[in-house]
């Protein structure tokens, strides 16, 4: 049975303010214009990945990290306080999968991969989310040409 | 992560959210999900698993060919351990400790604040 983490997070945290999440009926929609083999696929993630030569992600930092493909993932390192980080810490592909995804890029499965992958880290600011994270990442992906996004939240 | 994906569909670029959490991903209802009930942080399979990592990620690249109305959310079929579903009562609840326990995170240490008030 999957964990009710809306129901847990209040438990958890039961003495701060509710955390308000959002609520949508109805999602926007673009359909995907050719098969997965034929698009150049990005990768985001918000699992707080960032190169051991990048500056570390801080509280309610809504910048975000571009990592190359070539990246050896012994290179990354993870900024982020609401997981267990000790698998991603062992093989980041559990959760940001760039090794895999090179493997299908080379295999044919996906046409090409939209360079660089992103990675940021959770805030708590749906506004902040939407007004100053959203259009830099959109923006990002314009100029790396991306057909289609796969996103992993954390 | 949800409302940037709708964010980036909104503009134009079809999306794909891999998610561990059901009942957030239903609340905030991206484009298209895949759902792995899988502890968090593990979307895309367990750790040193390359075989398993490679099925679920050709499964989600599957879905996301398949999906034909916004906010669809397909469970796949995987199972974190078959013989003991005990880590769905532990994980996240009162006691369970999130945080430092992998080598990486000592370099940037981030303080509790999950479900704090919104800006």
């Amino acid at each position: 049975m999957p964990i009710a983490y809306i129901a847990r997070t209040r438990e958890r945290y039961a003495e701060y303010p509710p955390f308000r999440w959002a609520v949508n009926t109805e999602a926007p929609w673009t359909p995907l214009a050719k098969p997965i083999k034929e698009c150049r696929l990005a990768l985001v993630s918000s699992g707080g990945f960032y190169l051991k030569t990048q500056p570390p992600f801080g509280e309610n930092d809504t910048s975000y990290r571009k990592i190359p493909w070539d990246t050896n993932p012994a290179d990354l390192r993870i900024y982020h306080h609401g997981y267990r980080d000790a698998d991603a810490d062992r093989d980041p592909n559990c959760v940001f999968p760039i090794e895999r995804l090179r493997e299908l890029e080379a295999a044919g499965v996906i046409g090409a991969l939209a360079d660089p992958a992103i990675s940021f880290v959770t805030i708590y600011s749906a506004r902040k989310e939407l007004e100053e994270r959203a259009p830099k990442i959109v923006a990002e992906l314009k100029a790396a040409k991306a057909d289609a996004v796969l996103l992993v939240p954390v | 992560m949800g409302l940037i994906a709708r964010e980036i569909e909104r503009a134009g670029i079809p999306t794909l959210s891999m998610s561990s959490a059901w009942d957030i991903t239903f609340a905030v209802r991206p484009p298209r999900t895949v759902f792995v009930n899988f502890p968090l942080n593990h979307q895309t399979g367990k750790a040193n698993d390359p075989a398993l990592q490679r099925r679920i990620l050709l499964d989600a690249l599957r879905a996301f060919e398949l999906f034909w109305a916004p906010g669809m959310m397909l469970t796949l079929p995987y199972v974190w351990d078959p013989r003991d579903a005990s880590w769905e009562e532990k994980d996240f609840g009162p006691g369970f400790e999130l945080y430092g326990v992998g080598e990486a995170m000592q370099e940037g240490f981030a303080e509790r604040k999950l479900g704090r008030a919104q800006a």
